[in-house]
């Protein structure tokens, strides 16, 4: 009776079981099948797609003739491409610029110091503004006799001895990479402020005892302690720094030597139709994107292995 | 006795020049936005005649806003922008919640490998390869579509995926397998169990993807052709480089007015924005 019992539990058991197995196959398939059909349609096939335009001459219609390295080689020749890339530099300072004004608000924030969810709402405000009315504002703000300019007049100084900040090549593009200063380094702030408010604040009132002032409690605490997240936020600012379009694409539409790399690929494929050229300067644009991307990986992977090895030596040491 | 008092006064001293860098961020990130809303309100005389700094004579004049709002055609963007809105957010937050369910609590062969995917696309910036996806958009008859647009905005998002994965790790999985033994399937526990649960992470998601969805502009301007008929927020805005392009009193009233949808999110949701900025960013 018990035994005619069991078996009949283990049969319905293995009934379940295998029954659920068939359904945990059919809900991964269909849970997965969207997204992945999405990001291989939007994300991997154009990828692959160009690579392959990137050897051909072509436009968008018409036929098209195998041209081997021809476009890879007019991008490192052409000037407009070389000094697009060299303008990622400014853009790159920039960015180091900004990720040490947001390191400073954000230590000075994450003490919760009276009104500071007010100024901390005041500095990522212009991230969420949409790039075109970044663009528009700055434009506004930067154009001779302007915003910039009647603020500088109020110092007393004519207009006629103010520079065009737009168009004189030499400024122009600094000028540009403030206003991009001025619209992401909240969002670098909010991060900071994240990792920040997460240190183990025992050691805060340790070091006090000891004497320790703010800057030594930035340089020996915080630092230290949020150095991953740093220096990730420095390199992912070297492929924010490749990739910048909006605000120059609205403020100077390229004009006076500040086309950047994606506006000047953006002008060669769908003004000009050189297909194959912008495919070129893509494919050169994602694999230095990449190998950014995997250096970060890795700078990560190697940090967090280096971090435990260090505390645990040091942990040796103090035995 | 004297050592206190130093150390008092050196932290007064620390507060104060605390608070004036404060103060000069704050006024350098108000300043742009400030200029732009005294002079949209500066009637076409007065914006001709008097400087930047001068504040408008009249506060209520709303003049220069109907005229943005005409010219740009912005009902018509306004109400594709909520249309597109509304079609991206539910498809992309449920798309994002399903994959993250699977990714976490499903062990399979290609788990990994497909989170790595996901990634490796993250690092891909959008415009790059644009060139190619013009292309398969065009073979698809899908240029010049709203429902072509949302389908190419539903696409992945590492962000709202690693807000998700986050959320179900801190979800016990013996919630899943009490329902399963009361006879519930897999898409139960996802939909009947697990889907209420996530309302935090579905909140955050939609304000962090719905923000990137109403700024969005390439996209929206290459595949949103007519502009008749599909302008969206982003690109009614760009309307404004055309013969208006030096009349900053209406430029300034229509980025006013796209901004206002944001002011009202950033007030009412920035504990969520920033929770979810600082949890995409702890697993990148």
């Amino acid at each position: 009776m018990s035994a005619k019992r069991k078996s009949k539990g283990v049969e319905f058991i293995r009934k379940t079981w295998s029954n659920m197995k068939v359904q945990k196959i059919i809900v991964i398939i269909t849970f997965l099948f969207v997204p992945l059909f999405l990001l291989v349609l939007f994300t991997y096939l154009p990828f692959f797609k160009m690579v392959e335009f990137s050897f051909y001459d072509m436009g968008y219609i018409g036929s098209r003739e195998w041209v081997g390295l021809d476009n890879y080689i007019e991008v490192f020749t052409r000037d407009d491409c070389l000094n697009a890339l060299k303008l990622s530099g400014y853009y790159l300072l920039g960015s180091v610029v900004q990720i040490a004004i947001a390191l400073l608000f954000a230590t000075i924030l994450s003490f919760k110091p009276k009104g500071s969810s007010f100024f901390r709402a005041m500095l990522y405000f212009p991230s969420l503004i949409c790039g075109i009315s970044v663009g528009f504002i700055f434009k506004y703000f930067y154009t001779h006799g302007f915003v910039l300019d009647s603020i500088i007049q109020l110092f007393g100084i004519p207009l006629d001895s103010i520079p065009f900040w737009l168009r004189d090549t030499k400024i122009n593009n600094w000028v540009l990479v403030i206003s991009s200063i001025w619209r992401y380094m909240g969002q670098n702030m909010i991060l900071f402020i994240g990792a920040i408010v997460s240190v183990d604040t025992t050691q805060y009132d340790a070091a006090a005892i000891d004497g320790a002032n703010a800057w030594h409690r930035f340089r020996y605490i915080i630092l230290p302690s949020i150095k991953t997240i740093v220096i990730i936020n420095m390199i992912l600012a070297i492929s924010g720094a490749l990739s910048v379009f909006e605000i120059p694409y609205v403020i100077t539409n390229g004009g006076f030597g500040t086309s950047t790399y994606f506006v000047l690929m953006d002008k060669l494929a769908h003004l000009n139709q050189k297909v194959g050229i912008a495919s070129a300067m893509a494919v050169v644009l994602l694999t230095l994107i990449l190998i950014v991307g995997i250096t970060q990986k890795l700078v990560k992977k190697y940090m967090d292995s280096n971090y435990s090895i260090i505390s645990s030596k040091k942990r040796r040491k103090s035995k | 006795m004297t050592k206190i008092r130093r150390f008092s006064l050196g932290k007064i001293v620390g507060q104060m020049v605390q608070y004036i860098f404060l103060i000069i961020a704050a006024f350098s990130s108000l300043l742009p936005i400030v200029s732009c809303i005294t002079t949209a309100f500066k009637s076409d005389e007065e914006y001709n005649s008097t400087s930047v700094m001068i504040p408008p004579e009249n506060w209520l004049n709303f003049e220069n806003f109907k005229v943005a709002w005409n010219e740009a055609n912005m009902g018509r963007a306004f109400l594709n922008t909520f249309i597109i809105l509304i079609f991206v957010l539910f498809g992309n937050i449920m798309l994002s919640a399903m994959l993250a369910y699977i990714l976490n609590r499903f062990k399979f062969k290609g788990n990994a490998l497909i989170r790595d995917l996901f990634i490796i696309a993250s690092l891909i910036p959008g415009i790059a390869t644009q060139v190619t996806v013009y292309q398969i958009m065009s073979s698809l008859h899908l240029i010049n579509t709203m429902h072509g647009y949302i389908l190419l905005m539903l696409g992945t998002d590492v962000i709202s995926i690693y807000i998700f994965i986050q959320f179900f790790e801190n979800l016990p999985t013996s919630l899943d397998e009490a329902a399963i033994l009361d006879g519930c399937s897999y898409f139960g526990v996802f939909f009947r169990i697990l889907l209420p649960l996530l309302k935090p992470a579905i909140v955050t998601c939609a304000i962090i993807k719905g923000v990137s969805t109403y700024n969005e502009y390439y996209m929206a301007n290459l595949y949103l052709q007519d502009k008749s008929l599909y302008q969206v927020v982003s690109t009614s805005l760009y309307t404004f480089t055309g013969p208006m392009g030096s009349q900053y009193n209406y430029i300034c009233a229509g980025v006013l007015i796209t901004m206002i949808p944001i002011v009202l999110i950033f007030i009412l949701c920035q504990k969520y924005i920033y929770i979810g900025l600082t949890q995409g960013a702890v697993k990148e």
